[in-house]
């Protein structure tokens, strides 16, 4: 896709390209063979796309201020941590009059030598991502230098870059233009700056100032809701954003680890074609089929090699050189039919279920949240993983349907939602089950709210704007069991609340007439009022508590009873599937919930269930309480619910089986 | 249980302090404070027992017998209902016990003040007297009367004292007149001489309050309602016939069975029933005889297994040779109410009773004690019951 061949359409800017004796002509008489060969000649991919902007996400003026802000945050955020830095963004949207925009993003990445500068931000389909299989945000080394092109078509003004790459070399400032026809930046300025490396406190990084017209609005689709759900997906980000209204918002960070870098793969064989194949021989620099097959491809050893060459009727031994289009057609019939192992899986950074819930905690408002990571698994031989997470309650709203929150390699998808593929795996999911309403063909309703992630070192979206993932049997098939793992959690959720608001009702029915009681045996027997009362109470309070307390030994949640103020009950989910060293990662991570705030109610009651269990209980107990009074979970009480994992393992065994 | 005594004397000793200060006591018999002191006692334990158990940590519960055809018996060498074993725990931590539980306790207080204070009052009396607010709710401790009614009538049971030995008492119903003198509460009255109206036989009839002092009767005629019992007055049957005239305006309340009891078993006369001819008349005479499914517990002081069923009686309508325009038609509910009745143990081998409802469905229809004055006026005083009382015609 370097270039694009086709014939002329007959279009403005054609048209004022040609001769006007040519074109006068052209209208008087039919064209002949000839004069359409002048007229057809290569064009270029800027020009292309800066006809077709629609199909980058530049279709109308909100979209493009958002397109804008999010090709910068991803080339940022990708830039950050592929160098093992943790990313601190700023963005800022200036608004210069009605309809123009400034935007402003910079990060604390490596910074680009100057030389790479022109091609990066000038050049579309330049980039480093598009020719590997690895994970990352950017695909093809389209987004940015459109971005630019767009700016600098509405408002004429070039694209700013300042780059800093080390503390010793001062900053350097770029302006440049891409030249549409030719694909090729244009420099208009190039200068040192050495008095803004001010902004530049960690003494490399990178700022980019695109101009453009566009137009703010809030909402769900707004730049506002694009980085709030950034940083819902990177909780290691740190984003400072100040709005067009001069309002600034802080996304702080909630984890303190980098995810592990991904590891780039070669192509699976199940997951090129044909074509892809016979370019693939075309290309090779070994000589031999074997060595070719084992080379330039994953999961394929000597055995399997030679599995594939004999099956396809030809010896691995075989030059490339004689391997015609017949026997790559045999040989691509043989790699169908053959068992080959899954692509490794180490590719695939996954956020993490306690990322993923540290995101949704810093950033949603609710009682409940839970998280499943399922295991990698593969679409046309591309190896990919879902995550979801979900919250439920809270300060959400309840009248509306679910909000899906959906993240493609970390990039929040806003546009599009129904024809994404994980809004569809939302919709099938059987929410009834789970105590929610759901009318036919639609989003649960309620106070819900969905995350869905993709990892994968190619998502599939259905267009170059990446605003939907494409919808494959396989990948939401994996959608939906991850749904459905969240969803029981939260239905075991929903149950044992009732359960305990039940409770309350009881307990709550005890406490009334007690007082009745008490008084009326004093009257009859002359034991004091008092003594009696506080008898019951005791009892009572015994009775309800140790139905909340059932829940907590055989639960995996850590739940109140909800009591007076549900809109302050957090319940963490602490048994969602983490591999342990993501658990050892967030363990040294900052603190989840910064934001969970609880009643004093709760935190009484906590108490009191602390002095009545002795032993081991209580200092499970005090461990929580400890999280709770300050609101940040110490390292201990991570800990803790590690422990209490391990000690849940063997129900949540028979839970399974019996589920299969 | 030592400390239960002892909170039980205490209370014993209070009343007798109070109730020698009193003057009204006076008049009343050494009965009453034996009775009401037992009384006391059974509320002072049973409250001891939710006290013990609230400070010892354990579910507190009160006992309270079941007032169910279920847990009922006949008993058939007396020759009447009894109620049996089965009990029902009442708990304090079950959600739905709990108000009932408060309530039961409620009341037993209020009727524990009544005895100290040596006053009665009326259901409803009792009701306004334990109903408030609960504090810290918007809630009261009672909805309506009926809910309190419903307690207190749990709480005889498990006190196993009458609703009376509560001083609680129920609204008059019932009148009397006849060749007796009793001593009502001090008072003596003649029923010989009184009027038009009668006596209005009160809802507590325990010896205590009403002593009988002179009886000249021969037996008492007890009728359903008060239209007929007018027509006997009027006619001055029990001067005539020596015998003492009831009435217990339909099902009759516990003060005229507890006065009919006793009448049979302390001064020895022979109870006979005029009703009607229909099951609900036959259920009557039932209550009178056995004693009721709700009122179980009690049988043994109301019931009177001698009463004898006078009429009206089925064939009655040829007897007489009654126009058809008496007959009421049987409607769906008499019909089935008659086979429940005729099924009932105390019935079962009875083969006059077997018969006579046999013959009143086989009729069709029923008849009222009033269908007699088609014939006359004065039939039903003048010759039905003079006929039937000479021919010893009764149903047993």
């Amino acid at each position: 896709m370097t270039t694009l061949t086709r014939p002329p359409k007959s279009s403005k800017s054609m048209a004022k390209r040609a001769p006007a004796s040519n074109k006068k002509k052209e209208t008087s008489s039919r064209a002949t063979a000839e004069s359409m060969a002048k007229q057809q000649r290569e064009i270029s991919v800027s020009e292309f796309f800066a006809k077709n902007r629609h199909l980058l996400g530049f279709d109308n003026p909100r979209k493009a201020l958002l397109t804008t802000i999010k090709e910068a945050v991803d080339n940022a955020l990708d830039a950050c941590e592929e160098a093992g830095i943790l990313p601190d963004l700023f963005v800022q949207i200036l608004q210069v009059n009605e309809s123009r925009f400034k935007v402003t993003v910079r990060d604390n990445g490596p910074g680009i030598i100057r030389t790479q500068i022109d091609n990066v931000f000038g050049k579309l389909l330049y980039g480093s991502k598009f020719h590997r299989m690895k994970m990352s945000r950017g695909q093809q080394g389209i987004g940015i230098s459109a971005a630019g092109m767009y700016g600098l078509m509405t408002t004429g003004k070039p694209v700013t870059i300042i780059s800093k790459t080390s503390k010793r070399k001062p900053a350097h400032e770029v302006l440049l233009k891409i030249d549409t026809s030719k694909n090729r930046p244009e420099i208009v300025s190039d200068t040192e700056h050495p008095e803004d490396d001010h902004l530049f406190n960690d003494g490399h990084g990178t700022q980019v100032v695109i101009e453009l017209d566009g137009k703010y609005q809030k909402g769900k689709q707004s730049v506002d809701a694009y980085l709030e759900q950034t940083a819902i997906a990177n909780p290691h980000a740190n984003i400072t954003y100040v709005s067009p209204t001069n309002e600034t918002f802080e996304f702080p960070r909630a984890v303190k680890e980098l995810p592990p870098e991904p590891k780039e793969i070669k192509p699976h064989p199940k997951g090129i074609e044909l074509g892809t194949l016979i370019q693939m021989l075309e290309r090779t620099k070994t000589t031999q089929l074997g060595a070719f097959l084992q080379k330039d491809f994953c999961r394929v050893g000597p055995g399997k090699a030679k599995e594939l060459c004999s099956k396809a009727g030809i010896t691995n031994r075989t030059w490339i050189k004689q391997v015609g289009h017949e026997q790559a057609e045999s040989l691509y019939k043989a790699i169908q039919e053959t068992k080959i192992t899954s692509p490794p899986v180490d590719c695939l950074v996954p956020i993490g279920s306690r990322a993923l819930l540290a995101g949704l905690l810093k950033e949603v408002k609710a009682e409940f949240f839970a998280a499943a990571t399922r295991p990698p698994s593969v679409y046309r031989g591309n190896p990919f993983q879902i995550e979801v997470a979900m919250a439920y309650g809270g300060a959400l709203p309840t009248e509306e349907t679910a909000r899906v929150l959906r993240f493609a390699n970390r990039v929040p998808l806003l546009y599009q939602q129904a024809s994404c593929c994980s809004f569809k795996a939302a919709i099938e999911t059987g929410w009834r089950n789970y105590g929610m309403s759901q009318s036919k063909n639609s989003l649960p309703s309620g106070p819900i709210v969905l995350l869905i992630h993709m990892a994968s070192v190619w998502v599939p979206f259905t267009s170059e704007s990446k605003e939907a993932i494409a919808d494959y049997d396989d990948i939401r098939k994996e959608m939906r069991l991850a749904i459905q793992e969240c969803g029981r959690k939260l239905g075991t959720y929903m149950r044992r609340r009732k359960r305990m608001q039940h409770q309350a009702e009881r307990r709550g029915i005890f406490a009334r007439y007690i007082g009745e009681i008490s008084k009326s045996c004093e009257s009859i027997t002359g034991t004091p009022a008092k003594k009696i009362y506080d008898a019951l109470k005791k009892m009572a309070d015994q009775k309800t508590a140790e139905a909340d307390y059932q829940l907590d030994e055989e639960g995996n949640f850590v739940a109140d009873d909800g009591l007076a103020n549900d809109d302050n009950v957090v319940v963490l989910d602490p048994d969602q599937q983490v591999t342990p060293d993501q658990i050892e990662t967030d363990l040294f991570g900052e603190p989840v919930g910064g934001k969970s705030k609880r009643g004093k109610k709760t935190r009484k009651k906590t108490r009191k269930k602390v002095t009545k269990k002795a032993g081991k209980k209580t200092l499970k107990k005090k461990t929580r309480k400890s999280t709770r009074s300050d609101g940040q979970p110490t390292l201990l009480g991570q800990e803790n619910r590690k422990k209490k994992k391990k000690r849940i393992v063997k129900k949540k065994k028979v839970r399974r089986s019996r589920r299969a | 249980m030592a400390k239960k005594t002892n909170t039980s004397k205490k209370t014993a000793k209070k009343t007798k302090k109070k109730s020698s200060t009193r003057k009204k006591t006076a008049r009343r018999s050494a009965v009453s404070k034996d009775r009401d002191t037992n009384t006391l006692n059974n509320i002072g334990s049973m409250a001891t027992g939710v006290v013990k158990d609230s400070l010892a940590q354990t579910d507190p519960s009160v006992s309270i017998p079941l007032r169910t055809v279920t847990n009922m018996q006949f008993n058939k060498r007396r020759r009447i209902l009894e109620m049996g074993d089965a009990a029902q725990q009442r708990a304090l931590f079950n959600t739905g016990q709990a108000r009932k539980f408060m309530q039961t306790i409620l009341l037993a207080k209020g009727c524990k003040d009544l005895i100290e204070a040596e006053k009665t009052l009326s259901l409803r009396g009792m009701y306004y007297m334990s109903l408030h607010t609960i504090e810290g709710s918007k809630e009261k401790t009672f909805d309506d009367q009926s809910e309190s009614d419903g307690i207190l009538e749990d709480l005889e049971v498990s006190l196993n004292g009458l609703r009376e030995e509560l001083h609680v008492f129920a609204k008059k119903r019932g009148t009397m007149i006849g060749n007796i003198t009793i001593i009502d509460n001090g008072d003596e009255i003649d029923c010989r001489r009184m009027g038009t109206g009668g006596y209005a036989i009160p809802s507590i009839c325990e010896p205590d309050i009403i002593e009988f002092s002179k009886c000249e009767a021969d037996f008492v005629l007890h009728v359903e309602k008060d239209t007929v019992w007018s027509r006997f007055n009027e006619d001055r049957f029990w001067e005539k016939h020596n015998c003492i005239l009831t009435e217990g305006s339909g099902q009759p309340p516990r003060g005229v069975r507890r006065l009919l009891h006793r009448l049979n078993h302390e001064l020895g006369l022979p109870i006979y029933c005029l009703l009607d001819c229909d099951p609900w008349g036959h259920y009557i005479y039932s209550v009178i005889k056995q004693g009721s499914i709700n009122l179980a517990f009690e049988s043994k002081r109301m019931a009177v297994p001698e009463a004898k069923f006078m009429g009206i009686r089925a064939i009655d309508f040829q007897r007489y040779d009654l126009s058809d325009d008496v007959k009421i038609a049987l409607n769906d509910r008499d019909i089935t109410r008659a086979k429940q009745i005729a099924n009932y143990p105390w019935f079962e081998d009875r083969k006059d009773w077997q018969k006579e409802i046999k013959q009143m469905l086989k009729n069709n229809f029923k008849m009222e004690v009033e269908s007699l004055i088609t014939k006359d006026i004065s039939y039903v005083s003048e010759v039905y019951v003079p006929e039937r009382l000479k021919k010893k015609d009764f149903l047993d």
